[in-house]
């Protein structure tokens, strides 16, 4: 996803010259290609997380859209007021970029697990809150956000992920894709946990439907009414605090939407999130996911 | 009009907000009044009726908390009418911090430690750009305790800002006792300066000599970043506001008001 995300933005801003990337001292490895491309629109502002936000709110009130780039919770939590206050009360272009989501740095330990910027960030009006299931999407909302006026928040699982989609998508902003057809059952997968259920044998043999779920915000309600009628059953599936997440977020809505009589039925929804905890021991990512119950 | 008379305007406009909506802030908005007036009055370039003129010069008022000094400015020079009226009054955005939905505001403040780094992003737009409008902040003295401001004090001169200047309001009262006291700034200059920050200090109600040091740096004589270190006294103008913490919350009463009209009115 990193390498994928990097080349879709070199693309993006060969064609858009308001296109300013910023990090926060990291993207070895990764970022070199854009900084060589575009030295004018590139900067490297230093571990200062809370500067590098206000420096993006400054490029972006001269007309950049400036996507900034660190590691997980550095770029959101660190900073979070900024984001708030300069970034999305001000409707900024500010497109926040966090490699490392979940527990990809899982081995790093907890100051690299990135399992509460759902919940802090999508509480933020203005902002979009997206982790693509593979590297088509993230090229897709990658190419969105390029065009996107306003804040929005990108978060990358790591290095390696596999294509789910069989081709590259329309960069058509917050939407859905119905990956397995299937009837009674509904598994909703946000991010990673896409890659790690695409090729459970259950979808065939229980015929449950598959979708992904990269938006956590805004969610598409149309989509949530449609769900509500068709199945009796919905799983939901991320890497984060099961509080204020993506299960959260499709509870939300469908309470809503019954409590404004716009379905007449909530199907169940059994929701697979981190238990409210930590993880304090070391791990793989797949290690910690099943520490944690991450599993369909 | 001198810069002087725009100042005692403003502080007389400030009085009276503060004193008809029951306001505070009013020793921060006293301390920083020189300052806006002779930038206002003699150094920046804008239209007041068309606040967003892309050739502005850049001013992000960090203190956001003594808005009512910017506001009066503000009004003084054109940007719009009815502030006395309007006010924090419901369903309006003169919010008592700054709001940028005012014309003439670019960024709404109030939290602490936020506008140095936005001017720095600003700053390093025009430097991109290849504009020639200034990029300014003020900040009050009490905000220097947040890590934020350090951050971009190490990030100006590393990308060379020579467009940005940042006007330090050092009034020595913040808001629960004195600088010296609370988190101690001093040596200020030389900690700038060790930043490589070049960094002048200056009577921040001297208006010749902001003008000077101002000037300097609005026609380039003086390269940036420059941090322009104002000492000034909390509440100047009105004597039973000066160098008193509490007038960082009490709002003038009547008699307080024509106590201080009266003596803003001996300084004309």
């Amino acid at each position: 996803m990193r390498s994928t995300f990097l080349s879709t933005l070199l693309d993006v801003a060969k064609h858009n010259d308001k296109i300013f990337l910023l990090c926060g001292d990291l993207g070895y490895s990764v970022l070199e290609p854009f900084a060589a491309a575009f030295p004018q629109r590139f900067l490297n502002v230093g571990i200062a997380e809370q500067n590098m936000i206000a420096v993006a709110s400054g490029l972006a009130k001269e007309g950049y859209n400036v996507f900034v780039y660190s590691l997980g919770n550095f770029p959101t939590l660190r900073c979070l007021e900024q984001i708030r206050y300069d970034v999305c009360y001000h409707n900024l272009s500010v497109k926040v970029v966090a490699v490392g989501g979940g527990y990809s740095y899982g081995p790093l330990g907890t100051s690299h697990h990135t399992t509460e910027d759902f919940g802090v960030l999508r509480t933020l009006p203005r902002m979009r809150v997206a982790a693509p299931g593979d590297p088509h999407e993230t090229a897709a909302i990658t190419r969105y956000y390029g065009s996107l006026a306003g804040p929005g928040y990108l978060r990358l699982n790591k290095t390696g992920e596999f294509c789910v989609h069989p081709q590259s998508l329309e960069p058509v902003g917050p939407t859905t894709y119905c990956l397995k057809k299937g009837k009674t059952t509904a598994v909703l997968a946000n991010g990673s946990m896409l890659q790690d259920v695409f090729q459970d044998p259950r979808f065939e043999l229980n015929q449950w439907a598959l979708f992904s779920v990269p938006f956590v915000k805004p969610m598409d309600l149309d989509w949530l009414v449609g769900l509500a009628q068709e199945f009796e059953e919905l799983i939901s599936l991320e890497e984060h605090q099961l509080s204020c997440g993506f299960g959260s977020a499709l509870a939300e809505g469908l309470m809503d939407l019954y409590s404004q009589g716009k379905i007449s039925r909530v199907p169940r929804l059994k929701r697979v999130a981190i238990p409210d905890v930590f993880v304090e021991h070391s791990g793989s990512q797949a290690y910690l996911k099943a520490t944690v119950g991450l599993k369909l | 009009m001198s810069s002087e008379n725009l100042a005692r305007e403003v502080r007389e406009l400030c009085l009276r907000l503060c004193h008809k909506h029951r306001a505070s802030h009013i020793g921060g908005a006293y301390s920083v009044a020189d300052i806006l007036a002779v930038l206002y009055q003699d150094i920046l370039e804008f239209h007041p009726e068309d606040a967003g003129w892309e050739g502005r010069d850049r001013l992000f008022y960090s203190k956001g908390h003594a808005c009512t000094a910017l506001y009066a400015v503000l009004e003084k020079k054109g940007f719009f009418q009815n502030l006395l009226e309007e006010f924090s009054v419901d369903g309006t955005y003169f919010t008592s911090h700054v709001n940028h939905h005012i014309p003439g505001v670019e960024l709404s403040t109030g939290s602490l430690g936020h506008a140095l780094g936005v001017a720095c992003g600003t700053a390093l737009a025009g430097k991109t750009l290849g504009k020639s409008w200034k990029s300014f902040a003020i900040l009050s003295d009490g905000e220097l305790d947040e890590g934020s401001n350090w951050e971009a004090f190490l990030f100006a001169p590393q990308q060379k800002l020579t467009n940005l200047c940042a006007v330090i309001d050092y009034n020595k009262i913040q808001s629960f006792g004195r600088i010296a006291e609370v988190l101690d700034l001093e040596p200020l200059a030389d900690k700038l300066r060790a930043f490589r920050w070049q960094c002048l200090e200056v009577d921040g109600h001297d208006h010749q000599a902001l003008r000077q040091a101002l000037g300097d740096f609005k026609t380039g004589k003086t390269p940036g970043p420059l941090a322009l270190v104002c000492h000034t006294i909390k509440g100047k103008g009105v004597s039973f506001m000066e160098n008193q913490l509490a007038w960082h919350y009490k709002s003038p009463n009547d008699a307080q008001l024509e106590q201080g009209l009266k003596e803003l009115a001996a300084h004309a």
